[in-house]
């Protein structure tokens, strides 16, 4: 489910908010932000069994933006965006700096109205180890202008979105045209929030749905300043079989549409229409299965990806890359977007790309080496995918020595690296026609489509979790204890050897033995020894 | 026998080689180890002037008002001391606390009318002669010219001892003799400058809360900036679509006022609508005239819930002042706002100290109680603007007190702020910038006093030293009665001392502690020293006894 923003945002003049939140709005124009796309991220999504993802994030915390081209510093921009973000949305996101900051070359794009895409003003970070909690959907649902007060931000109740497989809540702000001439240029700020429930194991075996049981609550209304409040929920059927589930009540209409590549058919539940609430005051779209199953079988995804560290020891790994591509008869092409933390140092030489047995060559490669403390390695590649095909990328890697103070509090957890992302146009299998903008504005600038073909997809991998040699940590003061006993045992023999006064003793008295033998002797009458 | 006394002589030599080493031992410690180890853990501290800081926090303000004072033909009292031109001062010293006071000089110039200004005083009403009279001016921010005509002159209304313009000028009646002329002189050279209540409210924080008055907390502190935000709450969007001209209001009465300060500090205005805002106390509802009412007791809880929903600031580390529209719901309109005694508020609006002002905006009822809803609300900004004005002009610390029937007080007009109520502001912004300053140096000054540990980088440093010098000139331009350039040193200062004190090098060894360096020193200190005391302690034995029995070697 993702429920967008009620309506795109109104246009922001320099200083007056009406739909859009002054909090960001200030951001944007103090900062000279272009494009600013923020998502946190609870989970994984798992392409295999979820099928592909409709907005996938990667998990913990990503920010990219564009900056505007007046920006004069575009790093101390960054600095300070990244700092106020943390502050309006509860994240960490003043860990971002220079060590995990990069500037990709072609994988991000901007999404709104640009005049030039001079990389140099885009900033890109992960940070992986963000977790997301209550305290980050707070902030984001209040920049809603119903709040959680009404519409379908209602539904969000913090604990029930929380106990979920998969958790990711986005803001993106881009500049749009205000009207179909393009004279004036308003901001859009949307907000998408993507939940995996997963009813099957907590449904007693059934996979049946209602929104009551998803998130404890029912809709009631739809937010006042609404121009556009729409639930949709997918009843493809698959193979044929026709009529295998029931959604209830009866929606306000059935709405087709070629959604990546396939053909799915939405039950639509228009809450702006009065009809909806006519029979109940309230509002709880059920879905039931008519016949049980034992397992639903999800197509596979065309492009899907998958990674992992090998290796043993603690000296080299290495990181290898799968990427799937089971699309028939068409090759396409990928672009992949590597960030690895300078304390993985990659051997560039020993970066293959082998499809099918043989090497695959790049046509673009684009390789910033790491500077260590400073930044950290991008590597960006375009690969050629061949059809039906598994490409595999394997690049190795050494692992660098910190100082201590740079550990985490929980060294042996180990230290993540950000998924990376691919980005790709991937062919449809079946011929898409284009959707109708007016019609449905939101739905489709949710899964845009490029031209009738091929639909974009950006897909993110999963993070890694790499162990670095770990030293004691009480060594410091171990070292300085020995350091110091070693200097004293030094200094002590030294000083001894240096003002010790020697002076020649003359037997006096004789050893123990010869006195008691004088003792004995005095005793018997006898002079001495 | 003559073995054994080389034997001793040797052993005396040798003897005296070990008290040497172990002497320059203890030499070698004390002259190359201890400063070696104290210059290589040492905490750089930068030199600062503790001497002028300590002297900053004794206050004594000395505040020069040049006025003119001009005599219209016909108007000079006929027991004046002197003939016309003299100079003049009246001074008046108070002691407000042991650490401040206040010495105001008033340093008149009398002259009598040029024939330009004559010509000016004889015109048809008392605004166009104060027109007329402010293009002959010259006068520089804190500056006064007051002009005494006839006891007879029809220029101001009957009753009107005093007029005073909207520039930096004022006509007095000449009055019954001197000493009429001086107290009424007097009265309008206060009205128009400070006054003693007004930089004690000013130095608020210097002041025990016993001797302020219950406004003098009111207005915000001097800052280099301020943010004013106006809010529209409007909790039932459902039955109320509300709009507002903010743009065109604020940009009409908001924006000249905010030009006119614009010397004073940098501001920004913006604005939002904010949905389903509600207020933290719910209305009682009163059945004889059938509305709610929100009682003065109930006002401070109102905030609270509100204010999570403002949102602060993220771009800019300003104050924010907040001025906040409340439509109430539909269900709870009309709704009145009641004060101590039980009486509607005229304004239905009411301001927080140092916050900002809420203002209720009752709907009118649709004719028809089945209108379709929501219903389409257009707010009156000239309305609101008002309230919202007077309250921001209450929250600077420039509204204008009541004064005797015979003053009278131009309207300041368009721009809602007249030149000498700007000067009025900025004598107490710039005592109270001083005081500021001196508090954070004082404090800066006695923070890194106690705690040893805390680096004093070098622009720190300068940065202390800048903020001394600007508050000293500030003090001395406020002595000779430059206000504007007194102003400007006193903003420069309060930069300095706040950048100096927020400075986050000022941060990095504070919790360094004593035990944990204690602790990784004993490993090495103890070991070297014992050796190096025992071996001193025992020279120092024998060299005692030597000197007891020196004889007895013989």
């Amino acid at each position: 489910m993702t429920p967008g923003g009620p309506a795109p945002a109104d246009a922001a003049p320099v200083s007056h908010y009406r739909l859009f939140p002054k909090a960001l709005g200030q951001l944007v124009s103090a900062q000279g932000v272009r494009e600013l796309h923020l998502a946190l991220t609870q989970g994984f999504w798992r392409t295999r069994a979820w099928g592909q993802p409709p907005l996938q994030a990667p998990a913990g915390a990503e920010l990219w933006v564009w900056f505007q081209d007046t920006v004069a510093d575009v790093d101390k921009a960054w600095e300070e965006l990244s700092n106020i973000l943390s502050g309006i949305f509860c994240a960490s996101l003043n860990f971002i700096d220079s060590t995990n900051t990069v500037t990709p070359t072609a994988s991000f794009k901007p999404l709104g109205l640009a005049n030039g895409t001079d990389h140099h003003l885009l900033r890109y970070a992960v940070l992986p180890r963000e977790i997301v909690c209550t305290e980050n959907l707070t902030p984001w649902k209040k920049l809603l202008p119903c709040g959680s007060k009404a519409g379908l931000a209602v539904l969000l109740k913090a604990e029930r979105l929380f106990h979920s497989s998969y958790h990711s809540q986005a803001v993106h702000i881009r500049p749009i045209c205000r009207d179909a001439s393009c004279l004036a240029v308003s901001w859009e700020l949307r907000q998408t929030l993507t939940v995996v429930f997963e009813t099957f194991p907590s449904g007693q075996g059934k996979k049946d749905w209602s929104l009551f049981k998803m998130f404890s609550r029912t809709l009631t209304e739809a937010c006042p300043l609404a121009s556009q409040s729409k639930i949709y929920v997918d009843i493809s059927a698959k193979d044929k079989e026709k009529e295998l589930l029931e959604v209830t009540p009866s929606p306000t209409s059935v709405h087709e549409a070629i959604v990546q590549g396939e053909k799915r058919t939405y039950a639509v539940y228009d809450l702006l229409s009065p009809s909806l609430f006519n029979t109940s005051r309230s509002l709880n779209v059920q879905l039931k299965w008519k016949r049980p199953q034992d397992s639903l079988e999800l197509s596979t995804p065309v492009l899907h990806a998958q990674r992992y560290v090998s290796g043993y020891g603690l000296q080299t790994g290495k990181i290898s890359t799968l990427i799937y591509n089971t699309h028939p008869y068409r090759a396409f092409p990928v672009i992949l977007l590597e960030t690895v933390p300078w304390y993985l140092r990659l051997y560039v030489h020993t970066l293959t790309i082998i499809t099918k047995g043989k090497e695959n060559k790049p046509s673009y490669i684009h390789y910033q080496p790491a500077q260590d403390r400073r930044r950290p390695h991008l590597l960006e590649m375009l690969i050629q995918l061949p059809a039906n095909s598994v490409t595999k990328i394997t690049i190795q890697f050494e692992r660098a020595l910190l100082k201590w103070t740079e550990y985490t509090p929980d060294p042996n957890h180990g230290f993540y690296v950000s998924p990376s992302v691919l980005s790709a146009l991937v062919p449809s299998v079946i011929a898409m026609k284009e959707v109708d903008m007016e019609q449905s504005p939101l739905f489709t600038s949710l899964f845009p489509s490029s031209d009738g073909s091929s639909y974009f997809v950006r897909l993110y991998t999963e993070p890694l979790l790499v162990n670095l040699p770990t030293p004691d940590f009480s060594m410091p003061y171990n070292v300085i204890c020995l350091t110091c006993t070693v200097v004293a045992v030094c200094y002590g023999s030294f000083y001894n050897l240096l003002t010790r006064t020697f002076h020649v003793e003359e037997p006096t008295r004789g050893g123990l033995a010869k006195r008691l033998a004088n003792i004995i002797r005095k005793f018997r009458g006898v002079p001495p020894l | 026998m003559a073995a054994a006394a080389a034997a001793a002589a040797a052993d005396e030599a040798e003897k005296a080689r070990g008290r040497r080493a172990a002497l320059s031992f203890a030499a070698i410690a004390v002259v190359l180890g201890l400063p070696l180890w104290w210059k290589t853990t040492e905490t750089y501290r930068a030199a600062l002037p503790y001497a002028d800081i300590a002297a900053l926090g004794e206050l004594s303000f000395q505040l020069a008002v040049p006025v003119a004072v001009v005599f219209a033909p016909g108007s000079q009292p006929r027991d004046l001391p002197r003939l016309l031109p003299f100079r003049d001062t009246e001074e008046k010293e108070t002691l407000l606390n042991s650490r401040t006071s206040i010495a105001s000089r008033y340093e008149m110039v009398c002259r009598s009318t040029t024939a330009q200004e004559e010509a000016a005083l004889g015109a048809a009403t008392v605004q166009e002669a104060d027109a007329a009279l402010h293009q002959l001016q010259d006068a520089s921010l804190g500056s006064l010219s007051l002009y005494v005509i006839p006891e007879t002159s029809l220029l101001l209304p009957q009753g009107i001892g005093v007029y005073v313009g909207k520039h930096r000028s004022a006509l007095v009646r000449a009055g019954q003799g001197l000493a009429a002329l001086r107290a009424r002189l007097q009265q309008v050279m206060q009205i128009m400058s400070f006054t003693t209540s007004s930089i004690t409210a000013a130095l608020s924080d210097r002041m025990p809360a016993s001797q302020l008055g219950p406004d003098a907390r009111r207005h915000f502190k001097s800052s280099l900036g301020y943010e004013i935000t106006f809010s529209l709450l409007n909790p039932d969007p459902k039955s109320h679509a509300v709009h507002w001209d903010i743009e065109g209001a604020v940009s009409r009465y908001v924006q000249p006022f905010l030009d006119k300060l614009s010397f004073l500090a940098n501001f920004s205005v913006d604005s939002q609508i904010l949905y389903y805002a509600v207020l933290g106390v719910t209305p009682r509802f009163d059945k004889e005239s059938s509305s709610f009412l929100l009682s003065a007791h109930s006002l401070p809880h109102v905030i609270n819930p509100v204010e999570a929903r403002l949102g602060s600031s993220a771009a800019s580390l300003y104050p924010v002042l907040n001025f906040l529209l409340y439509v109430p719901e539909r269900s709870h309109s009309p709704l009145y706002i009641q004060d101590k005694d039980g009486a509607l508020v005229g304004t239905n609006a009411f301001h927080s100290p140092r916050w900002g002002g809420i203002m209720v905006y009752n709907v009118e009822g649709p004719a028809a109680p089945q209108a379709s809803l929501p219903l389409r609300v257009d707010v009156d900004m000239v309305r609101v603007m008002e309230v919202f004005l007077a309250q921001l002009r209450l929250l600077f610390g420039v509204s204008r007190e009541v004064q005797p029937p015979e003053v009278l007080l131009e309207s300041p007009g368009n721009e809602g702020l007249a030149d000498w109520e700007l000067d009025r502001l900025l004598w107490a912004r710039t005592v109270e910038n001083v005081a500021t300053v001196s508090t954070t140096l004082t404090s800066l000054a006695q923070l890194l006093d106690k705690i040893g540990n805390i680096v004093i980088k070098d622009d720190v440093a300068s940065e202390v030293y800048r903020a001394v010098a600007a508050v000293q000139s500030a003090m001395a331009e406020l002595a000779v009665g430059h206000l504007h350039s007194a102003f400007q040193a006193s903003k420069e200062a309060v930069t300095s001392s706040e950048r100096a004190f927020f400075d986050p090098s000022l941060l990095h060894l504070l919790y360094f502690p004593d035990d944990q360096k204690f602790a990784i020193y004993i490993p090495l200190f103890l070991p070297m020293a014992v050796p190096i005391l025992l071996s001193l302690a025992k020279i120092f034995r024998e060299a005692k006894q030597r000197k007891k029995e020196p004889t007895k070697t013989d």
